[in-house]
């Protein structure tokens, strides 16, 4: 236990010291300063605008920005869903993939565009490699670059930032300035772990027993590595970084871990420099880091108590070890499924399904929460929202109409922020409410009875909304109205917050800028970063605490050995 | 119903006066009507959760229901739960409206004298008066309604409203021209032109705040009304999909029980008490004397950055004091002081008098005695004041380049040292006064200010609050500094001119803070228009009440630092209140949730941590507690949450501990204490 300790202090630790450099050029790439460009960037910059043409020279509101967001987006809908309906006739398709079903494709391209990335099918038996690369990785690009993006304009609208807002032009800066060179970055870096990149078909090989075995592989690397900078997770393999060819080992564990993080962890620290609250930033991240480390301390002691089933049995000394690929280690496996959770991620390391009753609670509460440093981008905004209503509340306390950041948060803010905030809740429940009642749907979908099957649902809810896209798996989920309910809730979950996140900043950009006085709430103390973690832990548990106790905590309670 | 009070009880009523509480405890009844509820989106969904509940009750009588105790309590606590929350409203109303009608009494229906446009008097019930009227007011009569005076003089008693007994001057032309309705004319006549017909004063307009069907809500009850709605969504939510849920497990939870969870869990205790609150800081401004033209007023000055104050009789005693003389060289002091003295024969002012006195102290009563000679008014045009004497002799005092100009265009000789004892003199926070006889310059008397007593504290504590003080006065620059820095302002305006409030003000707001500011005269009233909060004085001139959008009855110039307390306080509280309620919901979660699913899965009993009896008791523990906590928090509803003056960082841990931590862990005891009283009695 201490080893998984120290594995994820080192590895946490390491994560944070990658994204401080990370965060400045996120800053420098997205907010570039005319004066400051060196020639390389200024060539770049130029040419985004002659690509993009005169729709980037607009500076716009945020409800253009929105508006912009969202065509952009339909668009990539569209297309991708053009690719994957018609897979069977495009080329790079050396396995014959054949066509796929009509919901299990609406599920799955929304689950890609709006950075989901739940899977209800096996990547390596049902899309071709045309599917997986300009569909797939397509998404898994601008789908981050969606968020990031997203967080660029709400910092500039938040700081009162006179510079321009064109989202054409940030989700070229994102795409290509930010999250493509860190990816290429990480997929050198896989290959030299060992993982495959290659446009050949499956291999074909006699084992030393005679027996033939087809080994699925493909362009894994550069997959791989995007599903984790991207907050994606999802993966070439249906196994996921289970598979042993997309994460092959120890070193290629701990790369594809610190991957899960950087670029959220970044967007904290681009947030401060673009308002240049950095110290208001810091507070922020210590909130999501204090959050997170609880979270990993839980997950990493509730695992190491041995499956439920083995006790009493004379293998019971070790830890729970089912679901888990022992070649990366059984502490990895907490430190990953706190990491893929907390960050809207959703790619896994071992099978969450069979982690035990409460460590598995832990992923589910990283995701009703989704924000302790969330997915790119929409992580943040997120917490933001959360900020909002905590600031609202507890700002009175102090004897003025609650203000942020120098902006008076007021009736219009909180109409957009309650939105926000209860999608998540509304999809999540909602979806559960639906699917307890029609047994078709719900209960003869689960492997599992009682709390555990109850789980599994919850879990899958959870996931979608969260626009997380891990699987607890022990669920058949490729049935109409799974694929169905989980498409519609990710877009809700995904769009719907954005649209009203956008919409707050744009409200209190056009504020007048009231002067802090030792009257004002102080937003970069730590009592403030007490304000925000109390009201995320609180809203979080008031909202969640019946489901968290039907499923695993009745679980844990029921299984447990007097 | 109730008789009414007068002013000076109505401001000091105790929180349950006994009158009041049967007054609200009707009125709560007829305010279940819906369409009054619907106003408050929490408590309207509680009453909606009651009358499902009734309906259950009903349908269970009918039946013959095995458990029909636990729904007949559930559905008694539900009701209670609405009701008390209509008591807390419409006490906070009762205590309102017994302020004003206290204020209101005080207009008895009198005979007033109009003045008709031929000049004829004629009698006319004051209820008939209209703007724009002219009535006479003799001694001994009440006046019949607010107004100005535009003719005479008259020393009035306004007890009636501000419960103080000393008379006071109201005067035509000045900044002292207002009148109220209801005072009492004690000497003199006066002229008085009706300014707001019966039904349209300020008072009417006060009391139609504190009146439920036309109160609007403020900027900020809104938003928090729209916050609470929402959190009442997501609760509903909660517990709306919990019964499906349920099912999942084959456990049906019964309708009761599901709206027993709904209510316990959305906010009730902020929802119930929501209106009362902002009802109270009307309640408080009003017991203050401050008529406030709108509940967004009141609220705004919370949010209040810079203070405008006016030195003479907010920051110092309203009279300068002479302390000292100071001749020019070749001067005598006895001469100065002879010439002084003469120059004063005629002033009655303060300053004038205390000339007078200290010449005596210093002359050790060897001063000339008034000769009869002609006084010389001080007008604003000539700036100085004086005597000729019989002999001709032309005695002045006045304002430094005032009568230095007068000398210089008279061609007289200037002392050379004249310049260096008047910025000396007002170096130290004194006002110089120059001395002339027939326009040679003799010296100069020095006025001081003296600070009222505590107002330094005072600004400390509005410091601490963040707010900056910025203190007007007409004196000049090197004066204004030197008392500015004795009294610990952040800054002054000197030698201002109401253009340099305006402009001041003006500044201020660019720089996006916001500014409140007192005053009477005409002068002030666009500044005062301006402000986010003007403050006129009651005394003021209509024109400075119109612009306003407070009054100040008492005209009382540090009325200001209270009304801003009062806004704070009332957002104070709404915050602590609100954290309150929210943080309760823990405890009850742990009461009702294991209580639900104790028959399908009994190990939740693990959960049941305050090891409440049954599952009966305990839900009906968290709700009558839900209940009882509206009741025990309308004091700290009514009287706000305790201001201390102190940074906000401060301010707000202070209240997290208290209210947040506080509301934690109190439901814990509270509920495990009903649920003991309700084991003991055998039934559950």
């Amino acid at each position: 236990m201490i080893y998984s300790f120290l594995l994820a202090i080192a590895v946490l630790g390491l994560s944070i010291l990658i994204s401080l450099p990370l965060g400045k050029w996120m800053f420098k790439m997205m907010c570039p300063a005319p004066d400051l460009m060196g020639p390389a960037h200024r060539k770049v910059e130029g040419f985004f605008h002659k690509v993009i043409g005169r729709a980037a020279e607009a500076d716009q509101n945020w409800k253009q920005y929105t508006v912009s967001l969202l065509i952009f987006n339909t668009i990539m809908f569209v297309v991708v869903t053009g690719v994957l309906a018609f897979q069977q006739f495009l080329p790079l398709n050396p396995d014959g993939q054949k066509a796929i079903e009509g919901s299990l494709i609406f599920n799955t391209v929304t689950s890609f565009v709006t950075n989901t990335n739940l899977q209800h099918y096996s990547g390596e038996s049902t899309l071709s490699y045309f599917s997986q690369l300009f569909g797939i990785m397509w998404l898994q690009f601008v789908s981050a670059a969606t968020g990031l993006a997203a967080v660029t304009a709400a910092s500039r609208w938040l700081g009162g930032s006179r510079e321009r807002n064109n989202f054409y032009l940030d989700m070229c800066r994102a795409t290509f300035l930010v999250i493509l060179p860190v990816a290429a970055i990480g997929a050198t870096l896989l290959v030299l772990c060992g993982l495959p990149m290659t446009f050949d078909g499956a291999a074909v090989v006699h084992t030393l027993e005679g027996a033939v075995q087809t080994i699925a592989r493909g362009p894994v690397a550069v997959e791989v590595i995007i599903k984790q900078l991207g907050t994606n997770g999802g993966g070439f393999f249906g196994p996921n970084s289970t598979h042993p060819l997309e994460n092959v080992g120890f070193y290629s564990n701990i790369i594809e871990c610190i991957s899960l993080v950087i670029i959220p962890i970044g967007c904290v620290w681009m947030f401060g420099m673009i308002t240049k609250h950095r110290k208001h930033a810091l507070v922020i991240f210590a909130v999501m880091t204090v959050l997170c480390l609880v979270k990993l301390g839980c997950a990493i002691t509730f695992e190491s108590e041995p499956a439920v089933a083995l006790h009493d049995l004379p293998v019971a000394e070790a830890s729970n070890l089912e679901g888990k690929e022992l070649r990366l280690g059984a502490g990895a496996s907490p430190l990953w499924a706190v990491f893929t959770t907390c960050t809207s991620n959703g790619s896994v390391n071992s099978m969450h399904c069979s982690l035990n009753p409460l460590t598995g609670l832990i992923p589910l509460v990283g995701m009703w929460f989704n924000i302790t440093f969330g997915g790119i981008g929409v992580g943040f905004l997120g917490l933001f929202t959360y900020i909002i209503v905590g600031v609202f509340i507890c700002g009175m306390m102090v004897g003025r109409t609650p203000e942020y950041l120098g902006k008076k948060v007021e009736t219009r803010e909180m109409k957009y922020a309650l939105p926000a905030l209860l999608m998540h809740p509304l999809c999540i429940l909602g979806g559960m409410a639906i699917f307890c009642l029609i047994p078709a749907w719900g209960r003869d979908t689960v492997l599992n009875p009682g709390f555990h099957g109850f789980t599994e649902m919850l879990y899958e809810f959870t996931s979608s909304s969260a626009n997380n896209g891990s699987g607890f798996e022990g669920l058949g989920d490729n049935t109409v109205p799974w694929n169905i309910a989980c498409g519609l809730v990710m877009l809700i979950g995904r769009f719907i917050p954005i649209i009203f996140q956008l919409a707050i900043c744009g409200s209190l950009f056009a504020k007048k800028e009231v002067p802090e006085t030792v009257g004002t709430l102080k937003t970069d103390t730590a009592l403030f970063g007490v304000v925000i973690g109390g009201t995320v832990v609180f809203i979080g548990a008031l909202l969640f605490l019946p489901v968290a106790v039907l499923g695993p905590i009745a679980e844990y309670l029921t299984t447990l050995v007097h | 119903m109730n008789t009414v009070m007068n002013r000076k009880e109505s401001r000091r009523a105790t929180l349950f006066d006994k009158g009041l509480v049967k007054t609200a405890l009707l009125r709560s009844f007829a305010m279940l009507n819906p369409r009054t509820m619907a106003r408050n989106p929490v408590m309207f969904v509680t009453e909606i959760g009651a009358a499902l509940t009734t309906l259950v009750w009903i349908i269970d009588i009918c039946g013959g229901h095995a458990n029909i105790l636990y729904t007949t309590l559930v559905t008694a606590v539900l009701w209670l739960t609405v009701l008390f929350a209509n008591f807390a409203e419409a006490l906070a109303e009762a205590r309102g409206k017994a302020q004003a009608d206290s204020l209101k009494n005080t207009r008895t229906q009198t005979t007033a004298n109009r003045l008709s446009a031929s000049g004829k008097l004629e009698p006319v019930n004051s209820s008939l008066l209209k703007s724009g009227d002219i009535v006479l007011v003799s001694a001994g009569e009440t006046i019949p309604g607010d107004g100005e005076v535009i003719e005479g003089a008259a020393s009035i008693d306004e007890s009636a409203i501000t419960g103080e007994s000393a008379p006071v001057v109201r005067e035509a032309g000045g900044d002292r021209s207002g009148v109220t309705g209801g005072t009492r004319v004690l000497s003199d006549q006066i002229k008085v032109k009706i300014t707001a017909g019966a039904g349209e004063s300020f008072l009417d307009r006060m009391i139609a705040l504190v009146e439920g069907a036309v109160r609007q809500k403020t900027p900020n009850e809104l938003a928090l009304t729209v916050t609470l709605a929402g959190l009442t969504l997501g609760f509903l939510l909660v517990t709306a999909t919990l019964y499906p849920m349920a099912k999942y497990f084959d456990v049906t939870i019964p309708l009761p029980t599901l709206i027993s969870l709904l209510v316990c869990l959305i906010p009730t205790t902020i929802g119930a008490l929501l209106a009362a609150i902002g009802i109270a800081g009307m309640d408080r401004a009003l017991a203050a004397n401050v008529l406030a033209k709108s509940g967004k007023a009141v609220e705004l000055a919370g949010d209040i950055d810079t203070l405008l104050l006016d030195k003479t009789g907010t920051i110092t005693v309203g009279d300068r004091l002479a302390s000292e003389f100071h001749p020019v060289n070749g001067i005598a002091y006895e001469e100065l002081i002879d010439a002084a003295v003469r120059a004063s024969f005629g002033d009655r002012t303060p300053e004038g008098r205390s000339i007078i006195a200290l010449a005596e102290r210093e002359l050790y009563g060897k001063i000339p005695r008034d000769d009869g000679g002609k006084v010389i008014e001080f007008t604003a045009q000539t700036r100085m004041s004086g005597t000729d004497a019989p002999n001709g002799t032309r005695y002045r005092k006045g304002a430094s380049d005032a009568v230095i100009r007068a000398a210089e265009q008279a061609k007289a000789k200037i002392p050379p040292d004249v310049r260096d004892i008047v910025t000396k003199v007002a170096g130290k926070g004194c006002t110089p006064i120059v001395v002339a006889v027939d326009n040679r310059i003799y010296g100069v008397v020095a006025l001081a200010d003296i600070l009222k007593t505590g107002i330094k504290d005072r600004f400390k504590r509005l410091r601490a609050m963040g707010l900056r003080v910025v203190m007007v006065t007409g004196d000049n620059p090197l004066t204004a500094k030197a008392i500015a820095e004795e009294a610990g302002v952040d800054d002054f305006i000197a030698e201002a001119k109401p253009e340099d409030k305006l402009a001041y003000i003006r500044r201020e707001q660019a720089n996006g803070r916001l500014v409140a500011m007192m005053g009477d005269g005409t002068n002030d009233a666009p500044a005062l228009a301006q402000a986010d909060i003007g403050i006129a004085m009651n005394s003021g001139t209509q024109a400075a009440k119109e612009a306003g959008n407070m009054v100040d009855l008492d005209s009382d110039p540090t009325k200001l630092i209270e009304v801003i307390e009062i806004g704070k306080q009332l957002l104070m509280t709404r915050g602590a209140l609100t954290t309150f309620s929210i943080a309760n919901d823990i405890a009850k979660y742990f009461a009702i949730i294991p209580a639900i699913f104790l028959l399908a899965i009994p190990e939740l009993a693990v959960l049941n941590i305050m090891h409440l009896a049954t599952p009966s008791s305990a839900i009906l523990s968290a709700l009558i507690f839900n209940a009882v906590i509206i009741p025990l928090l309308i004091p700290i509803a009514l009287k706000g949450v305790k201001y201390r003056p102190m940074g906000a960082d401060a301010l707000l841990a202070r209240n997290l501990l208290i209210y947040g931590l506080g509301g934690v862990i109190a439901p814990f005891i509270g509920i495990k204490l009903i649920d003991m009283v309700l084991a003991a009695t055998g039934l559950f």
